[in-house]
Formats: C-alpha cells, structure tokens, sequence
C-alpha cells in the first residue's frame, strides 16, 4: 500500500479517536504533539488501526514506536 | 441506529468515545453518582466505556481509580481515600488473572481444596471490605482460563485450572447470593457469549495487562452500567408487543389462528414459541406484558386462544388490538398502568411502526427486530430489564396489575369515587421500619420516579440505619382491599430537629395513585410527630423530569409554600397541628 494512502486511513483513524475533524498529522507526529496522545490511547490506535487495516499487530512490533512515520512503516511491511 | 444499542458496535465506541462522552453530557437532567473502580488489571478503557454507558443512562460518573492491581489492598487496607471519596457504587474489576495460586497436575486433591479456600478468602474478604462503605458491590466473577494442560479433564480434576475457576464461582455465587448489596457482574458469561478465542486476548494481557481483548471492554462495561442503572431504579418496566409476525408467524386476520405459524411443526414456528417462553418467564420477574397490535380484538384473542400459544391472554395486562396509530395506544397504555412511556420497550417486526413510535415517543426503546431466532437476543443481550433483586412482589407485580383493571371495571358503576373507593374496602397498614420489611422498602424507594417528593435515593445500609433509629420517623404503608394485596407501596422518612420534621423522603408507587393512601399517610405522620412533639413538618419537592405530579401535593393536604428557588425547588411548611381533622376516610386503619 502507498504511504500517502495508508497516512490518510491513519489520520482519519486519529481524527476519530481524537474527536478533532481538523487534526492533520505528519510522519514526525508523536505522542507529544496531541495532548490526549498517552499510553492509554496509544493501544486503542493501534486497535483501529489493526481493525482498518485487517492486519494483527505482534507483540515485537508495537515496541519502541516512536511517531507516526513508524507506524506508517509498520502497516506498510504488514500489507505488503 | 445508536452505536451503544443491541448490537453493539464495539468498535465504533471504542474509537468515539470522546464524541459520545460529549454528546451525551450535554444532555439534561444527568444525575451524578460517585463510581469507585478497584483493580485486578488495567481499568484505564475499562473506566473510559463505563463512563459512555452510565451517560447513555442518564448517570454522570465521578470515579475514584484504584492503583493498578491493588484491588485487595486499596479495600482491605484503605488509606482513607476511598472511604473519604463515599462511592455509591464499588466496583471491583478483578478476573482469572488475579488468582495467584492455582492447582497443578502434581498437587494433591487436598492442596487444590486449600488452595481453593485460600483464593476465595482473598476475593471475599476484598468484597466484605468492601461492603463496608456501605453501598452496592459489583464484582466480578472469574473468566475461564486460556489453556489446559490435561485437556478436558481439567473440568472434571479438581486440580484443573478449569475446575478450579468453576468451583471459585461457584462459592463466589453463593456469596453473592447471600450478602445483600453484593452483585454478581457474570465474566464468565461474557467470555462465552463472546468466545474464549476472541475474550481472552494474550496480547491484551502481555502489552498491556488488560483481562480481556480491547474490543470486549465496551460489552464488559455495557454489562456493569447494566446493574448499575437497575439499582438507581432506570430499569425498564413493560413491553408492548406487537402480534402478527411478532408473538406469531403470519397474520392472523388473514391466516386464521390455525394458519399461524407457531409451535414446533416448523422451525420459525420453534423461533416464536421460544420468543413466547423467554416473554413468559421474563413476566415472572415484575415485566408487564402488554399487546399493542393492529387487528380486530376477537382475531388477536383467536390467536392467543391457540392451544400451543405460549402466552395467552391472562398473561397480558393491557391489551391494544385496533387500528389506532401505535404510538397513541402505547401512550394510553402507559397512562392506564400509570407507567411512563419511558418505561415501555416495544416490540414490532414493522420497521414503520418502529420508526413512528421511535418519533413520536422517544424516551420507548425500540429494539430492531430482524427474523424470529434473533428476537430473543434483541431483547435479552440490552439488559432493559436487568435483575438486581427479585423479591415475591416482583414476582406477583401482573397479578396485581390485573387486579388494578378490575378496579378500574368497579370504578366504572359508580359515579362518586370516593363511594367507590369505599366499596374497595382498604384497610392501610402502617408501620415503622423493621428489619422484616427493609429489602422492600429500600426497592421501593430506589425504583419510585413518579410519586417522589425529593428523589432520595438510599442505599440498604442507609435504609437499616434507620430503623429504631429516635432521631427519625419513619413510616410505611401496606394497601390490601377486596382485590388482593398491593403489599408496601408507600413509604415516608423525616428527620427530627427540635420541634421540626424535615421530610427527607415521601414515596408512593404509581400502583396506589388515587387511592387516598397518602392521606391515610398523612394522618399517620400527624398523629406520630405529635406524640414526638413536633410543631411544624417541613416539606421538600425537588422537580426531576418524572416526578412533576407531586409539585403541589404538599399544599393539597394543608401545607403552606414557603419558598421556591430558580430550579423549581419548593419548601412547604404544615403546623396545622392544632383541631387537624383525618383526611383519608376510605379505609380502615391497621397499626402493626
């Protein structure tokens, strides 16, 4: 799957979880960057985002993400 | 179609829950109650969901979030901060996870005994504990364990896991079972309905040591709301049930009942009789059935005289077999049981008559009904009627509705009420609290809406606290007349200050309407706070959306309005003491 295709799935994934219709998110995005953005809400993204994509994350794979453009290689390398 | 109604979208609440939790706070009348989460695993979304479905339920939730695992400690040990915090509801989230010792293929049977003995002493401590804080106790039970290593034997072992989670049930059932205020939230159940595979996620556990997949949390939640709503008396009360295509197979003004599909000669004729079965035991816990069904009445009756029909009609309180819009017989209907429509859940395989009672009448639930073998599930799976308690009036409830229709037959020959009323020959039986008659009461004063001055509500432990208690009087009252028994319908709570009675609760149920019974009450509560030399009552209505049928009441029975405030909130006061004349004069009075 193209990057830019998955980064509008994932934003929109954010924009509902996040209840923000106007949120715009990049690869350098973190946690940081969204206040509601914790440890918390970290699993639920990448529960929609498992769900969006009909990908089953490993327990390897969500260690040590740092920001959205990991996430993005993420998926990319499971959809390939 | 809401994302929070049978079947739920557990992954749409999941990811919406902000928007829920802000659509749903804006809505009036939300009533706040203290909910205290104690933990056996991450409770994080756990609280999150929670929170979406006590609002969905009109509750607005304060929470108090027990450290991570702590459930044993933060209970039995408390610090002070959750007592300091007086939670209305504990609920103790705790699962197989939390069992520290199980029993191994190389124990003796007496070693899984005692270790069965020591793991329910730690749960059933933490639940007494508890207890302590004196309000209702939700925990619960034990989820299946993942795997087996000696396969099926591990259920009929008493060193297998499974066994082992089963007989912990089994004694923590019990103790539900027996401890009033402790109720039973089923895990086990839910991780069958959903399905081990899909419950019991490793990863959940492992990455974030949540007992059970992400996605089950909002059925987990939707389940503990479930009990929490029917304490707080948000239950729904009756169904109307539409007929043709409904109860039935087929239309019954066309097909004639010996064409109705129906019974086990097919297999949606199984679908509605089991529909039937489920509407039948469903009854025996107080629901009050009710037909609302567009038909000629002697066709609808043909039906239901059918030999294998489940139901018939002395199962049926009110029955609406016309060609009037439903939603007008849904509203007469609930006027006739002096029920709120709000009260009602409504049935009807018609997508239209859905649509148009779902319009006209918003606060009715109106599940989708898809085919006959899922109308049990439509109803079943959204817990409108979830049970918390289940005492011998609940089971006799239509009965008594049934009498009040023959009742309102004798009303009919008379054309003095209170002639008729003297022709019911009531006798009130008045009493104080005692501990014989505080489960009753405390059910009564937590599910009453209507005839409710101050929408108090108390818990059991409140409830008992009150009884011999001096600083207090206390009242309730029994209805018995020709009819039957209508058993305690009716209870009041003042507080002694001085020479003043403040009237901290007044309570009828909806059952009583019209029968002269508050007087009779009134009387009682003259003739008590006299001999306790009380100069002036003090009577409160604090307006709720349900409860606008008693804003005057106090001053119809001789109280003066003393003070009115921008939220409706009226003061009355009664010194009427002097030359007070009984008020009821239709019954006979029993003191017990």
């Amino acid at each position: 799957m193209e990057r830019d295709a998955i980064l509008a799935e994932v934003q929109e994934i954010f924009r509902d979880n996040f209840d923000d219709d106007s949120l715009v998110i990049g690869p350098a995005t973190c946690a940081d960057d969204i206040e509601d953005w914790d440890s918390l809400e970290q699993i639920n993204l990448l529960t929609a985002i498992e769900r969006r994509f009909g990908i089953k994350f490993k327990l390897e794979d969500v260690r040590g993400l740092q920001n959205v453009g990991d996430l993005l290689d993420l998926v990319q390398r499971l959809t390939a | 179609m809401n994302i929070l109604d049978h079947p739920i979208d557990a992954a749409r609440i999941l990811q919406k829950k902000r928007a829920l939790k802000r659509e749903l706070s804006a809505r009036e009348g939300l009533v706040e109650k203290r909910v205290a989460i104690l933990s056996g695993s991450t409770i994080g979304e756990v609280q999150n969901i929670l929170e979406v479905f006590l609002l969905a339920q009109g509750v607005r939730p304060v929470f108090y979030q027990g450290g991570y695992g702590l459930f044993y400690e933060n209970l039995v040990f408390d610090d002070g901060s959750l007592a300091a915090f007086a939670p209305d509801f504990v609920y103790i989230h705790t699962s197989s996870r939390n069992i520290r010792s199980w029993p191994c293929p190389a124990d003796s049977a007496q070693r899984a005994d005692e270790l069965l003995e020591a793991e329910y002493s730690r749960f059933e401590a933490a639940a007494k504990a508890a207890l302590k804080l004196g309000c209702p106790v939700i925990v619960n039970n034990f989820d299946l364990p993942v795997y087996r290593v000696m396969g099926n034997r591990e259920g009929s072992d008493v060193r297998g896991r499974v066994r082992f989670a089963r007989r912990l049930n089994e004694k923590l059932a019990a103790l539900a079972d027996a401890t009033p205020n402790l109720y039973l939230n089923d895990l086990a159940y839910l991780q069958a309905q959903l399905g081990m595979e899909r419950f019991s996620d490793q990863t959940a556990w492992y990455a974030y040591k949540y007992c059970c997949a992400i996605e089950c949390i909002p059925y987990l939640c939707q389940s503990v709301a479930n009990i929490i709503k029917s304490l707080l008396g948000r239950n729904k009360k009756a169904l109307a049930l539409d007929l043709d295509n409904t109860l039935w197979g087929g239309i019954v003004g066309d097909d004639g009942p010996e064409g109705l599909t129906l019974g086990s000669e097919s297999p949606a004729g199984m679908a509605y009789s089991e529909f039937q079965t489920y509407l039948k035991e469903l009854s025996q816990t107080g629901v009050l059935l009710n037909v609302c069904s567009k038909n000629e009445e002697a066709n609808a009756l043909a039906g239901l005289a059918r030999g294998d029909s489940v139901l018939q009609r002395e199962d049926f309180v009110s029955f609406k077999a016309n060609w009037d819009p439903k939603h007008e017989n849904l509203a007469s209907m609930a006027k006739e049981l002096n029920l709120l429509p709000e009260s009602f859940v409504f049935v009807d395989d018609n997508p239209a008559e859905r649509e148009i009672v779902r319009t006209q009448l918003p606060g009715v639930a109106v599940p989708e009904l898809t085919c006959p073998e899922e109308y049990i599930a439509a109803i079943d799976r959204s817990g409108y009627f979830e049970v918390t308690t289940l005492s011998a009036d609940d089971r006799k409830r239509v009965e008594m509705y049934k009498q009040n229709a023959q009742r309102a037959a004798a009303e009919q020959s008379f054309t003095d009420y209170n002639d008729y009323l003297r022709s019911l020959d009531m006798t009130g039986e008045f009493g104080a609290f005692d501990n014989e008659h505080a489960e009753r009461i405390c059910q009564l004063i937590n599910k009453t809406n209507q005839f409710n001055l101050t929408t108090r509500r108390y818990t059991p432990a409140e409830v008992e606290s009150l009884i011999g208690d001096e600083g207090h009087i206390t009242l309730y009252g029994r209805l018995v007349d020709k009819f039957g028994d209508n058993g305690i319908v009716t209870a009041l709570i003042g507080r002694c200050e001085g020479d003043t009675l403040d009237m901290e609760l007044w309570i009828m149920s909806c059952r009583t309407f019209k029968r002269r019974l508050e007087h009779a009450m009134f009387d009682e509560l003259v003739r008590l706070a006299r001999e306790k030399g009380v100069k002036r009552i003090v009577g409160h209505y604090y307006p709720t959306a349900k409860n606008l049928l008693v804003r005057d009441f106090y001053a119809t029975i001789g109280f003066e309005q003393t003070a009115e405030d921008e939220a409706g909130n009226r003061t009355f006061e009664f010194t009427g003491f002097e030359g007070y004349q009984p008020q009821c004069g239709v019954m006979e009075i029993k003191r017990v």
